[in-house]
């Protein structure tokens, strides 16, 4: 094994070198200049890969990321780090944030090798595609798309994701960390199963290609199955103006 | 055998007498205290009109109340938010008018809490709620924004209690603390509605500019509690710059319309605002009345200058430092602040990414700032003037902290900058801090 230092220079200079692989845009007066200070984490244009722990965020409908730049702010979400980041902005600018990652349209990284035992497997496979009527708990198809791929306004999609984020995201709606809108319903899902299933969904959906065209659905209408905060459009200040007399 | 009585009357005299001393000192330490008299408000009714509670919100918004006094997602003014100090945390308690709050206050007591220091009971308050500064509010200020407080919704909230020990937590230490350093202003009926009186009123009271910018002593105290000649904020790991010195944050050479546009738009010249100023811009100063900004902006263009006298860098920058400080810049720094630190500007013409050669931030002797933003990244405050700030990524995740310190070295030594190096020791004593924070 490499000593400590050895590990963390070259760990550095091959951080060093996939950053110097990309070609370094000319500066210019956009928003996706501004949203520089996210690629450290979500990768170039929002687009990190299964690989890592921090999820992607291109392409999720824009209510679902304006709701969480929100719950940052309000602490409805727990991350230190994302809290310093968006403590300092107005909601107008976090809706626009919110909007310029949706509206991007960039290719997925391929799934990562399933390695979870086959068995773990088909029970996240069950999970997610017919849910699991003995534990009251519904596919994930039922609200997320269904090819998983998220719907609008609000609601995103778990493909291509890390399975430590998938994971930890159940995690924190069962202890309370993680907050959604009343009534939260992947929290009373989260407590609703157990540990073992949790890491068998999150495995699967890690696991999943993601198909061509990614984009999330339409909304899903009245038609699901349980009552959820999340589902209507958020209050943004977009919609805040348009109900305005 | 007469001697010995003699002998020993002088020792018996000095013992009793030091008893009875200190007998008085703990009786004077442990006596609860009684809350200050103080005269009966003449403005405040139980209806107060509309004009006098929106008086009150504006001078709430000058005094960034809501600022402390609102928990993190929770009801505003209904306290409960965790204030970090050097001896421990204290929680700013619910400001509506809820049981929980002050719902059995009058104006009068509200008055004593900002002249005096003292709750309603007489309790000495911490000096975490700078009452330093809000002793020189006016008594018709008090009065607005307690009619204010009172129009508001009633939230139920109670704080935690203070986490600051048994001892820095008791009244006694409060009372040792108050006889050192605070001492109740003399009472202002109507505050100065306009030119120098006015700047100074705001900056010295409710503002309480002071309370981060005034240099602290080990007790959390000052000789002056509103100086503004630079604060270490311990617990925070923000250093909070002197307003006296040009070259940290003084703005005597500033043009006033330059001053006004930091605290209104969060960016002026060079400066972009940060951490704890951020919020202050965010939830405050970008909210004042031209006015108001202008009287402040004249005042601290007027402060005495006083510069520390630099005695050039002692500590030899180490070579290895600055070479792979260099070799960071060059990967993660260069591609938007510039090969040379210059910077970027906007289409505006503003500058986008500032400039780091000539960087006061970046040259302040305490480097807490500089080091802040390179483990932390962030954006300034978005204002109406500058509603889309540029942002910066966090380094904490990608950089080790001697990494962090060698980069911080080599932009406080590069370009004609000159200023001591960081240490990966100052590096991790900032990066705890902000976790506890």
């Amino acid at each position: 094994m490499l000593p400590p230092t050895r590990l963390a220079a070259l760990l550095l200079t091959t951080h060093i070198a996939w950053a110097g692989a990309q070609p370094l845009p000319r500066f210019e007066d956009s928003l996706a200049q501004r949203m520089q200070a996210c690629v450290n984490c979500h990768g170039q244009q929002g687009r990190a890969g299964p690989d890592g722990y921090y999820p992607r965020i291109a392409g999720k409908p824009a209510g679902y990321l304006y709701n969480q730049l929100k719950h940052f702010q309000t602490g409805q979400r727990k991350h230190a780090l994302m809290a310093r980041m968006v403590d300092p902005l107005s909601d107008g600018y976090l809706w626009e944030i919110a909007q310029h990652f949706a509206a991007l349209e960039l290719p997925h990284a391929a799934a990562l090798p399933a390695r979870a035992p086959a068995a773990v497997l088909q029970r996240g496979e069950q999970l997610a595609l017919r849910g699991d009527a003995s534990q009251q708990v519904p596919a994930c198809t039922a609200c997320h798309g269904a090819a998983l791929t998220g719907a609008q306004p609000a609601t995103p999609g778990l493909l291509g994701l890390p399975p430590d984020y998938i994971n930890a995201q159940l995690g924190a709606w069962h202890n309370g960390t993680r907050q959604a809108r009343t009534p939260d319903c992947m929290a009373t899902l989260a407590r609703r199963l157990p540990a073992a299933d949790v890491a068998a969904v999150s495995a699967w959906l890690a696991a999943q290609p993601v198909p061509p065209n990614a984009a999330p659905v339409a909304a899903t209408g009245t038609r699901v199955p349980m009552e959820c905060g999340s589902f209507a459009a958020p209050v943004t200040p977009a919609a805040a103006k348009a109900v305005q007399p | 055998m007469s001697a010995r009585p003699l002998l020993r009357r002088p020792v018996a005299v000095a013992a009793l007498t030091l008893t009875a001393l200190l007998l008085c000192a703990a009786t004077w330490l442990l006596w609860p205290a009684r809350p200050v008299a103080v005269a009966p408000s003449n403005t405040a009714t139980s209806e107060a009109d509309s004009a006098t509670i929106e008086h009150g919100r504006y001078l709430a918004v000058l005094g960034n109340c809501m600022g402390c006094h609102t928990a993190r997602g929770g009801a505003a003014f209904a306290g409960g938010r965790g204030i970090a100090t050097p001896f421990g945390t204290v929680y700013s308690s619910n400001l509506t008018f809820d049981a929980t709050g002050l719902k059995d206050w009058s104006a009068d007591d509200f008055w004593r809490a900002l002249h005096h220091g003292q709750s309603r009971d007489g309790r000495l308050l911490n000096p975490a709620f700078p009452y330093t500064n809000t002793t020189h509010v006016a008594r018709a200020d008090s009065d607005a924004m307690f009619a204010y407080l009172r129009s508001l919704a009633p939230v139920a909230a109670v704080a935690p209690p203070n986490d600051l020990g048994q001892y820095l937590g008791s009244q006694a230490a409060l009372k040792v603390w108050r006889t050192l350093y605070f001492k109740p202003a003399e009472v202002l009926t109507v505050a100065p509605t306009d030119g120098p009186l006015r700047g100074a009123y705001l900056v010295n009271g409710l503002a309480h500019c002071s309370a981060c910018h005034v240099p602290r002593n080990a007790l959390g105290g000052s000789g002056d509690m509103l100086s503004l000649a630079g604060g270490l904020m311990a617990a925070q790991g923000w250093y909070a710059p002197s307003l006296l010195d040009p070259a940290e944050g003084g703005v005597q050479a500033r043009e006033v319309a330059e001053i006004v546009a930091l605290l209104q738009d969060g960016r002026s010249g060079s400066h972009i605002v940060t951490g704890p100023m951020a919020e202050v811009v965010q939830h405050s100063t970008q909210h004042w009345r031209p006015a108001d900004l202008q009287a402040t902006a004249e005042h601290l263009k007027a402060l005495p200058v006083s510069s520390r006298v630099g005695a050039p860098p002692s500590d030899a920058r180490p070579a290895q430092a600055l070479a792979q400080g260099g070799r960071i810049y060059d990967q993660q720094c260069a591609q938007c602040h510039g090969a040379q630190g210059e910077g970027v500007r906007g289409n505006d013409g503003q500058w986008a990414y500032p400039p780091l050669a000539g960087n006061s931030t970046v040259l302040h002797r305490v480097p807490a700032n500089l080091v802040q933003a390179v483990l932390f990244g962030g954006f300034g405050p978005s204002t109406a003037g500058h509603p889309r700030p540029f942002g910066m990524p966090p380094y904490v995740l990608d950089l080790s902290e001697q990494d962090i310190a060698d980069v911080s070295t080599f932009v406080r030594a590069a370009w004609g900058n000159d200023a001591p190096p960081v240490s990966a020791l100052d590096v991790q004593q900032l990066r705890a801090s902000a976790v506890r924070h």
